[in-house]
Order: structure tokens, then C-alpha cells, then sequence
């Protein structure tokens, strides 16, 4: 009986094309092959680029073959990436219909990386659009499918890339996490997400949301996956100016040491503010198991109180609309993308019309809201209390981490609803970043490791785990620590 | 009392560059009040003595030598322009007729 490499961790994946018992082109055909048995259901993709990720992986089989050392530790393990990050050879769409068929002139230094360490892109992924939401029904392109619950939301904004990881279409993704959108997916499909501290893996060629929230980072399906392709997508890049210019923080190191399962000396703080009698009940249970998980691990757990997280939200609604409203400002009919123009329209009137016809009611909601935050009169009340309180929330933290190494949290108050149930009512769909904002406000990191499935409904829970801005090697020790412990999650 | 009117809606929708229908202002209107209710609250948390943040680095100015690096071609900046001529960006009409 043949080996089903689909299913297999990336880690173990790459171990076998590098020593050749298994091809990159095998394993890469392998994942195209499961992409046209199951995404037509699933649409975790936009875009399948099988031609180029076959000679991708062929030229890691031939330079393996040649007797050259594999080009990083993931060489030839093929990856599905987020739609927002620019590519040369296929088109960037972002989930909108404003950018419908553009193809960058110029890839995303992300981009660059993958290619240089030898990672296939099987496509880009399904996403909602601009990255604006949790749900993934913001894409112009017909919403993801939950793999564990195809009624189901898949979480945003990339349930693309975490549908194709719990589905077995790709064993590697790339998300980006501007107010949980990499963490949320994480957690409602039980797979692995961090979210990097902020400016540590580049902005360059990934399309603006917020750019002061905006970060890419690793998807995986175990904490060892995702640490090892976080390694090879972080580091400092000068095209972007907001870029941490300090070492690759020892991810890699950290989740294996974490997997021997010790945690003596940790000490772990649970946010009183993101323990709410308003979560599912089922998430609660499942979060307070994982708690007493690490406590016989040998950390040292305490409840720590944060209490501007209860701010939080606002303030993210705030700052998010309005740098959206300035960045979105570029979609304006005349460079690139879709333009509206009837021959006799000045070019204020094709601007109107094609933003009108391009962009998807969240976009458009999220841009008058941001302009509203910051036009005179306003500014002061709305966007500069907003930043006020950011300086408050990143207070909280650093007086919680005067007295514990990690935070953690649910990752989402709720396990993945039914699709449908929160478009039309955008406040509800925003509790369920609740958990995730505060680290993004702060420029911290995070992650959310899968912690079960609830008892009320068997569906996925992630356990948030948040550490200080530089310290991502604790996500990946507590994490890894608490996956081995946890054991797999059977359906 | 509602935190933003229609008819506000319908400016900003003018200032944000969206020629929206009136379905869209109607179903906006009541989302964007709520919306407003809702986040209006940070004002009473946000006191005089406390600083804002912008950005959580606190990075200021960042240069590099001036230097030429390849950039995009001609050819390859108006790759996706809707329209293009003479080697440039070819856009409508930017002043009005009566103006």
C-alpha cells in the first residue's frame, strides 16, 4: 500500500524528498491531484498554479539529485499561498473584484523567499476581501467551505489557506494576521497559525490592509511545520520601512525543545477579560482543560487582569477603518485593475463608478467608516481616542509580562458557525476577533494551537498563545509542548 | 439619537469616492450607526494624559543610501493599466467641462 502524502507534516515530507525517497514533483503532483478531488467543494483556492509548481519542485528534485544540499529545510514541499501576497507568474486578486486577472509586475519579498528556498506554490488562496473579515463570505469570489463542516465557515480572512491545510491540499500555507485573520482560520479549522511580531517577516508586495496591524506568517498542521516555515519567511528587508532590523528570533529550536514536553519554569498568565461567561460553553471547556494541560506540564499558572482588552475592539474598528480608508485609496480606476467608464464620465466619475462596482459591501462599509474616524471633528473623539487606547492596551501587556512569559486565551469566543448566519450583521461578525485584536494593536505575537473539538458540538477550538514583541521562540516551546501532550484530534 | 444620519452617509460616501444606490445608503445607514454606537465608547477610556500610538515600532525615518537599484520597466509598470498610451497612463477627462 502506497503512503497518501497528503497527509503527511511537512517536516516529514521534506525529510523524504531530501533523502530521496520521495520526489518534490511526487509529492507536489500528489497535492495537485487532491486539489481537483476536493476543492470544487471546498474553494479554499483561487487560482491553482500547477505547471509552475511542478518546475518548481522539479528543480529541487534535480538540484537534490545533483548532490547539492537542499535549499532550506522545507526544499520542495509545495505551499498554498494567501492571495494577498504579489506574484509574477500568477494573478493577485486579494478576494476583490476591483483587481479581478492582475498579475504584479514585481513579486512580494515573501514571494522571493519561497522561490529562493525552494518551496513550490500550488496557488494563491481564497480570502476575504482585502482581508477584511472572519468569515471568508467577504471574498468576490464565493465563500471557503469549513473541510471539518462544509455548512461551515472556515475563518477569515484566510479560511482559504486554513481549509487547504485541514483538508490535505497543501502541508504548508502562508497567511497574513492584521486582526486575527491567521489565528481565528487556525483555530476554527484545529489547524496551527502564527501571527509573527509586527515587522519581523516584510510587508514588501503584500497588499495593504492596516499597515501599522498588517502581518504575514506560517500556517502549518503541527507547531514543528509551522516554526520551520517561519524561519524561512521572516527577516529584516529594507523595501519595507517598518521592518525589524534584529536576528530570526530561534523558532525552529524552540518547538523542538518544547516537544520533549517540559514546561518546568514557564510561567503562564490566563486574561481574566478573555474569559467570558458570553463564550460558547464548549470553548470554555475545552480552553480550561488545556490550561490544566500546561499546569501538568510543569508551568506555572496564574489569572492576570487586562482590563483596556475590553476596549480593544473598539479601538481595533477604529484604527483598522481608518488607515483602510487611506490604503484603499489607490484602487482609484487609472494604474491598474477595474475601471468603469461609459466615454463620457470625467475621471472623479470613474473613480466613483468603478469603486462602486469593485469593491464588496465590508470594503465599502470599512472605507466610509475610516473616513468618518478621521475627517475634521471627528479625529480627535473617534481615531485619536483609538490610538490612546492602543498605548493602553500595550501597557496591559507589558505589566502582565512583568510577572508571567506567556498569555493565553481562546483564540475565538466560538466555534465555526454556518455560513450565512453573520453576514448581515457586521458587529456580530466582529466579536469573533475579540481574543485576537489586543495582540495585533500591540505589535505582538501569537498562535493558536488546535485544542480539541468542543463538547457542545464537536467542531475545532484553538488555544491562543501570546508572547512579547521579540519573544516568538516562547509561542512555538509552550506550543509544541502543549500538541504533544494534547495528542492528535480525532474526528 | 443615531451617531450618523443618512444624509451623512450619503457624503461620505461622496468623500470616499463610492457612487452608491440608495439600496446600499439605506442598508449602510442603519450598519455604520451601530457600527459608530458601538465604537464610540474608546472616547471615555482615552484620557488627556495618556499618549497616542500609532505604529508599534517606534521607528522614525528610515533612509538608505541614495543609490539606483533596477526598478520596473516602462513596460512593466503600465502592464495592468486599463488604458495606455504614448507609453504612459491614458486617464478620462480630470476637469469638468464648465470648469
Amino acid at each position: 500500500m502506497t503512503t497518501d502524502l497528503t497527509a503527511l507534516d511537512a517536516s516529514v515530507l521534506a525529510s523524504k524528498i531530501h533523502a530521496r525517497e520521495v520526489s518534490s514533483v511526487e509529492v507536489t503532483q500528489a497535492h495537485l491531484d487532491r486539489i481537483a478531488a476536493v476543492d470544487g467543494e471546498i474553494n479554499a483556492f483561487l487560482h491553482v498554479a500547477g505547471e509552475q509548481a511542478l518546475s518548481a519542485a522539479k528543480s529541487v528534485d534535480d538540484a537534490i539529485g545533483s548532490g547539492q544540499a537542499p535549499a532550506s529545510a522545507l526544499a520542495g514541499v509545495p505551499l498554498a499561498l494567501k492571495d494577498v501576497f504579489t506574484t509574477t507568474d500568477m494573478p493577485t486578486t486579494c478576494g476583490s473584484k476591483i483587481l479581478e486577472g492582475w498579475v504584479s509586475p514585481y513579486d512580494a519579498t515573501l514571494t522571493t523567499k519561497l522561490r529562493e528556498a525552494g518551496i513550490p506554490v500550488l496557488g494563491k488562496t481564497n480570502m476575504d476581501e482585502f482581508a477584511m473579515g472572519s468569515s471568508t463570505e467577504n471574498s468576490a469570489y464565493g465563500p471557503t467551505r469549513n473541510p471539518w463542516d462544509t455548512t461551515r465557515i472556515p475563518g477569515g480572512s484566510g479560511g482559504g489557506s486554513a481549509a487547504a491545510l485541514a483538508s490535505n491540499q497543501a502541508p504548508l500555507a502562508i497567511g497574513t494576521d492584521t486582526g486575527g485573520s491567521i489565528r481565528q482560520p487556525a483555530a476554527v479549522t484545529a489547524t496551527v497559525g502564527t501571527k509573527p511580531t509586527y515587522g519581523t517577516v516584510s510587508r514588501f508586495g503584500l497588499v495593504a490592509c492596516a499597515s501599522s496591524l498588517d502581518q504575514g506568517g506560517p500556517c502549518g498542521r503541527s507547531v514543528l511545520d509551522t516554526a520551520l516555515l517561519h524561519e524561512v519567511i521572516a527577516g529584516h528587508d529594507p523595501r519595507d520601512s517598518t521592518s525589524v532590523n534584529a536576528p530570526v528570533r530561534p523558532v525552529v529550536e524552540a518547538a523542538r525543545q518544547g516537544a520533549s514536553g517540559d514546561l518546568k519554569g514557564v510561567r503562564v498568565g490566563v486574561v481574566k477579560e478573555l474569559h467570558s461567561e458570553s463564550y460558547q460553553p464548549g470553548v470554555i471547556a475545552s480552553f480550561d482543560a488545556a490550561v490544566a494541560q500546561l499546569t501538568e506540564l510543569g508551568a506555572e499558572v496564574v489569572e492576570v487582569s487586562c482590563p483596556n482588552f475590553l476596549h480593544a475592539l473598539a479601538a481595533y474598528y477604529l484604527i483598522l477603518p481608518s488607515e483602510v480608508s487611506s490604503n484603499l485609496a489607490r484602487f482609484d480606476a487609472m494604474r491598474y485593475g477595474m475601471r468603469v467608464d461609459d466615454g463620457n464620465m470625467s475621471a472623479d466619475q470613474v473613480m466613483a463608478a468603478t469603486r462602486a462596482a469593485g469593491f464588496g459591501k465590508e470594503v465599502k462599509r470599512r472605507i466610509m467608516i475610516g473616513t468618518y474616524a478621521l475627517s475634521s471633528g471627528y479625529y480627535d473623539a473617534y481615531y485619536g481616542s483609538a490610538l490612546k487606547v492602543r498605548t493602553l492596551i500595550a501597557r496591559d501587556f507589558d505589566k502582565a509580562y512583568e510577572s508571567v512569559d506567556v498569555l493565553v486565551s481562546p483564540t475565538s469566543p466560538f466555534t465555526p458557525w454556518k455560513l450565512g448566519e453573520k453576514v448581515n450583521d457586521p458587529l456580530a461578525m466582529y466579536l469573533s476577533d475579540l481574543c485576537t485584536l489586543p495582540t495585533n494593536l500591540a505589535g505582538h505575537c501569537a498562535m493558536s494551537v488546535p485544542s480539541g473539538l468542543s463538547s457542545d458540538d464537536g467542531l475545532p477550538v484553538g488555544l491562543q498563545i501570546m508572547a512579547p514583541a521579540m519573544a516568538d521562540e516562547r509561542l512555538y516551546r509552550v506550543g509544541a509542548a502543549y500538541e504533544a501532550a494534547r495528542g492528535p484530534i480525532v474526528r | 439619537m443615531p451617531a450618523i444620519s443618512r444624509d451623512e452617509v450619503a457624503h461620505l460616501a461622496r468623500l470616499s469616492r463610492l457612487a452608491l444606490s440608495d439600496a446600499e445608503l439605506d442598508e449602510f445607514a442603519g450598519q455604520l450607526d451601530s457600527i459608530l454606537s458601538h465604537v464610540k465608547t474608546v472616547a471615555e477610556v482615552a484620557t488627556d494624559d495618556v499618549p497616542p500610538s500609532a505604529n508599534p515600532n517606534a521607528i522614525t525615518n528610515v533612509t538608505r543610501p541614495d543609490v539606483i537599484v533596477p526598478g520596473l520597466t516602462p513596460e512593466q509598470a503600465l502592464s495592468g493599466a486599463p488604458a495606455v498610451e504614448q507609453d504612459r497612463f491614458a486617464v478620462p477627462q480630470i476637469l469638468g467641462e464648465e470648469q
